[in-house]
């Protein structure tokens, strides 16, 4: 690990400046796509009750649009202060998996670097680190933050103006903000198509974050439709995932 | 402070909790086994196909038609040109369909 950690030191500032860019460029259509859904938060924050700060201080704190949504919503019924915070955790509880996924990558950084990158690992970060270390690049420090700052800095921002200005903002859906994230999602999904078990992982999932988004509800039919898609890739016998005849993703990522 | 603040912190907290704590498990393990890292390697697919299904579900003309262009497109192109055909095609198809 020291050594590296070492490695990415000796990288020169420039080389890791182009990194960055590289990765604020990648993570653009999040900025574009989170833009209403901050503004919409900020909104929405104040209309049920809380301050500017709070509302600020919520998007800067829990970085997590469908959490905060819920939290807010929450606050605004009068519910016991231990229900909201559990609501929160619920709602990210998927952030584990992503979290058990992407470890092995960043397992190289010194810890602080860790620790903050795990700090702005949302659904939109974790699939864009995923789909750099699929396209066979290195996933270096700088490019994670390249995607992840400026997805963290559009958000606060959108959230202050949305806070401050919420009540004029016009009825945005005539010009479909509302469907561009499930529209880059599936651009996410269709990223991953070479990989072992993509179509039969994700035809798994779709059916059971479909039953799971009738039956049991919003959010939960994230986690469950997750754990369907990864229950059958474990289940299926290891030679058909790919694991030990090909492991051409592990040895790319570190070297 | 007021009593929102503490409880946006509780909220903070418990949210890094989920984003670190899936790592810590895993890396407690020496060494991943064969299906829990087949596992792994599933779950961009599996969560991102969430993230999409319900919606597709729930929408109208205009967003299939906008999904189905931006999946064509993204066969073809990267993921920025898939985004920015999928959101154009969607912004006209939204004028002229309910």
């Amino acid at each position: 690990m020291a050594g590296q950690a070492a490695d990415s030191r000796s990288s020169t500032s420039k080389s890791s400046m182009s990194e960055f860019w590289h990765g604020a460029r990648f993570g653009l259509p999040v900025c574009i796509a989170v833009s209403p859904f901050g503004l919409l938060f900020g909104t929405l924050a104040v209309e049920n009750g809380l301050s500017v700060l709070e509302a600020v201080f919520m998007s800067a704190f829990v970085f997590g649009g469908a959490s905060q949504m819920v939290g807010i919503e929450l606050f605004g019924q009068k519910v016991a202060p231990w229900m909201i915070a559990l609501s929160i955790f619920a709602v990210n509880f998927r952030h584990v998996l992503y979290s058990a996924a992407i470890g092995r990558y960043l397992a190289g950084w010194p810890l602080a670097r860790q620790a903050f990158a795990f700090f702005l690992l949302t659904d939109a970060q974790y699939a864009l680190a995923e789909s750099q270390i699929q396209s066979g690049r290195k996933l270096t420090f700088a490019r994670y933050m390249g995607a992840a700052v400026t997805s963290y800095l559009t958000w606060v921002a959108t959230t202050v103006i949305g806070a401050i200005f919420g009540k004029l903002i016009p009825d945005t859906s005539a010009i479909g903000v509302d469907f561009l994230l499930p529209i880059y999602f599936l651009g996410l999904v269709m990223d991953f198509r070479k990989r072992p078990l993509w179509l039969p992982v994700v035809a798994v999932s779709a059916v059971a974050s479909i039953l799971a988004y009738r039956f049991v509800g919003s959010p939960w039919h994230v986690l469950l439709g997750a754990l369907a898609g990864v229950a059958l890739a474990v289940i299926l016998p290891p030679s058909r995932s790919g694991i030990g005849a090909a492991p051409a993703q592990a040895v790319e990522n570190r070297a | 402070m007021s009593s929102a603040f503490w409880v946006i912190l509780a909220g903070a907290l418990a949210t890094y909790l989920t984003r670190i704590g899936g790592h810590l498990v895993i890396s407690r393990l020496e060494r991943i086994p064969p299906r829990v890292e087949a596992g792994l390697n599933a779950v961009p697919a599996a969560v991102l196909t969430t993230l999409v299904a319900p919606a597709v579900l729930t929408a109208g003309p205009a967003e299939w038609l906008a999904l189905i262009v931006a999946g064509l497109v993204a066969l073809r192109g990267g993921l920025l040109s898939m985004f920015i055909a999928g959101a154009v095609v969607l912004l006209i198809a939204r004028q002229f369909m309910a």
